[in-house]
């Protein structure tokens, strides 16, 4: 039941209830009440979210007699080796590099493609079409991977960057597609049409008028997709090879190679993270927005 | 057209050819834009689905370029009367799949419900939600691990504290699938949170007014205005959460590796059917697997927008 408090008792609201003398009675006290039971359960909610990822964090700092030791959870020496190891002799930097460049390249790629799709599809209420280009995210990866395995492998690309970049498009095309058609959906047709009547083609309008304009959404569909590849294990996983790991494939071979060593791992496991997380504190309001994208309207 | 047409009259040589050719684009601009992001996932999609297909209709195995042969419906009979591996694979994704998901729904609408009004330092409790959202899978997995080690990890360190004795956790026979589902739970959250705020953000307070007026109480007009008005919102958020469920992979093989672990405690069907690809190399019942997968989940996505429509 406590769930539903908060419209009831949202501050303030008993008092501008005229005539009703009980609810004026009793609703500050409850509401004070639900007050302090609202910043109790918000704190529990932040600890329970961010606890795990301090707790990763912490024990990247720590040796691994540090993590061993109970009664060093939280006060230890802190040491960066684990780091020094991690992008020092197991060559992490360059897969920070692939990891990015993969990222990068197919999320501009899929932008080029993806931005003139979702305006048509938008403008020209292409459903239909448009579920060919979802049906990206719906079908399982797997059934994808043997096939292109094969040919690509015949095409000696298996272990190139082409076919990560092409692979890694399967996830931000349909995400950017998606984002932008319910941007574009929401987007009003009256300035297209003051350019059309000041003499530009419809191809003109969009590239002057529309495309200038739907930068906020492109940004959120941009950042969706770099995250999204970003965080890819699976297609990486079979088609990447020894110098173009990404990140995800680097940090799982970290523990099939040897016995676990937690510090390096956790070392590792922040390094990946650690960019996505700051690209996430600096554009919350996108990715919020790209999120819900089509999840508000009827 | 009659306003493109005029600059082309002042300088007519030069320009037609560039005037015809724009004038085609301008036609047909609706294929011409949609054309290239169709194309390239129908040829990345078709034919291996096509592929995957014939495959599962054949003995292939070992390497895709080995003879095979054409036997029919077999791999389809063997799979579905395997009650070793493909039925408690079918099982442990559709547990994995409706327990994470019933949990983040209804996790999910008490902490956009508890987000809903306005607070101080709200931007930063939603910055907190986003973190184990754009997290990377595997780095989160590699981080649970540590976190529910069975001799090492906080999670036994706590429940000794409590006088309670240490559980195996995710290297567990019985542990391994709610602890997968706990960490599921954790990381996706967040995306149910924030797509459950914004429905209710552009929810009008009109119904919920008048309501209270009429002397409704805050469960009822929870149940019988917020959750109807909100009902798209919150297919959208099943649909989309059941999608990515329904294929986990980077979390599961981060955590339990091949086969979901040694007592396949974890092997879900996305799992399995990469194990049989990539591990035995068994083409010819991986793509037969695949096939059967593929059509729960279209089933599943055909059952959900119905249920949209419905609501709309």
């Amino acid at each position: 039941m406590s769930v539903v408090t908060p419209k009831m008792l949202r501050p303030g609201s008993g008092a501008d209830a005229p005539g009703t003398s009980t609810p004026r009675r009793r609703k500050p006290l409850r509401s004070r009440a639900y007050k302090v039971f609202r910043v109790v359960a918000l704190i529990a909610v932040v600890a329970a979210f961010l606890a795990p990822l301090a707790w990763m964090l912490l024990a990247s700092l720590k040796t691994n007699v540090d993590i061993y030791d109970a009664s060093k959870t939280l006060i230890f020496t802190p040491t960066t080796a684990n780091y020094e190891t991690v992008l020092g002799r197991n060559n992490y930097f360059s897969f920070v590099i692939n990891s990015f460049w993969v990222a990068f390249a197919s999320t501009v790629l899929s932008l080029i493609i993806g931005v003139p799709a979702a305006y048509s599809m938008s403008r020209f209420a292409m459903r239909r079409s448009a579920l060919v280009v979802l049906m990206a995210r719906i079908i399982p990866g797997v059934s994808l991977l043997v096939p292109w395995y094969y040919v690509f492998s015949n095409l000696s690309l298996v272990g190139g960057y082409g076919v990560l970049i092409l692979s890694h498009m399967f996830v931000a095309l349909p995400l950017i597609v998606y984002i932008l058609m319910s941007y574009y959906d929401s987007m009003p047709l009256e300035l297209e049409e003051a350019a059309r009547v000041d003499g530009l083609t419809h191809i003109g309008a969009f590239l002057r008028v529309t495309l200038p304009l739907s930068v906020g959404g492109i940004a959120t569909a941009s950042i969706l997709a770099f995250i999204f590849s970003w965080n890819n294990f699976m297609f990486a996983l079979v088609l990447s090879g020894a110098d173009t790991k990404t990140l995800p494939v680097a940090i799982f071979n970290f523990v099939a190679y040897a016995s676990i060593d937690w510090g390096g791992l956790m070392a590792a496991s922040v390094v990946v993270t650690i960019p996505i997380m700051v690209i996430a504190l600096f554009t919350q309001k996108y990715i919020v927005s790209g999120l819900t994208a089509g999840a508000t309207k009827g | 057209m009659a306003v493109t047409s005029l600059p082309a009259k002042r300088k007519p040589q030069k320009q037609n050819a560039w005037k015809a050719y724009s004038d085609w684009a301008n036609n047909h601009r609706k294929w011409l834009f949609a054309a290239p992001a169709m194309i390239f996932v129908a040829i990345l999609i078709i034919f291996p689905l096509g592929w995957t297909l014939y495959l599962s209709l054949t003995d292939s195995s070992g390497s895709v370029r080995a003879e095979s042969e054409f036997i029919g419906f077999a791999n389809y009979l063997e799979v579905l009367s395997d009650g070793d591996r493909f039925w408690p694979a079918v099982a442990r994704t559709f547990i994995f799949t409706s327990v994470a998901l019933l949990v983040q729904m209804v996790l999910g609408m008490c902490i956009a419900l508890l987000l809903w009004r306005p607070f101080k330092g709200e931007k930063w409790v939603r910055v907190a939600i986003l973190l184990p959202l754009v997290a990377t899978p595997v780095a989160v997995g590699m981080m649970w691990r540590l976190i529910f080690d069975p001799n090492i990890g906080f999670a036994n360190q706590m429940l000794g504290l409590l006088g309670i004795p240490a559980q195996p956790w995710l290297s567990g026979e019985h542990t391994a699938l709610p602890t997968v589902i706990f960490i599921d739970i954790w990381q996706w959250t967040p995306m149910v949170v924030i797509i459950l705020l914004a429905g209710l953000t552009s929810l009008s307070e009109e119904p919920d007014e008048a309501a209270r007026i009429d002397g409704a109480s805050a469960w009822q007009r929870f149940r019988f205005i917020t959750v109807p008005l909100l009902m798209p919102t919150i297919i959208v958020a099943i649909l989309l959460r059941s999608i990515d469920a329904l294929k986990t992979f980077d979390l599961l093989y981060a955590t339990k590796g091949r086969g979901g672990g040694s007592f396949n405690e974890v092997e879900t069907l996305n799992i399995y059917a990469y194990g049989l690809s990539f591990d035995y190399n068994d083409y010819g019942l991986s793509s037969t697997v695949l096939i059967l997968f593929f059509l729960i989940i279209i089933a599943a996505m055909w059952v959900l927008t119905r249920r949209r429509k419905d609501v709309q």
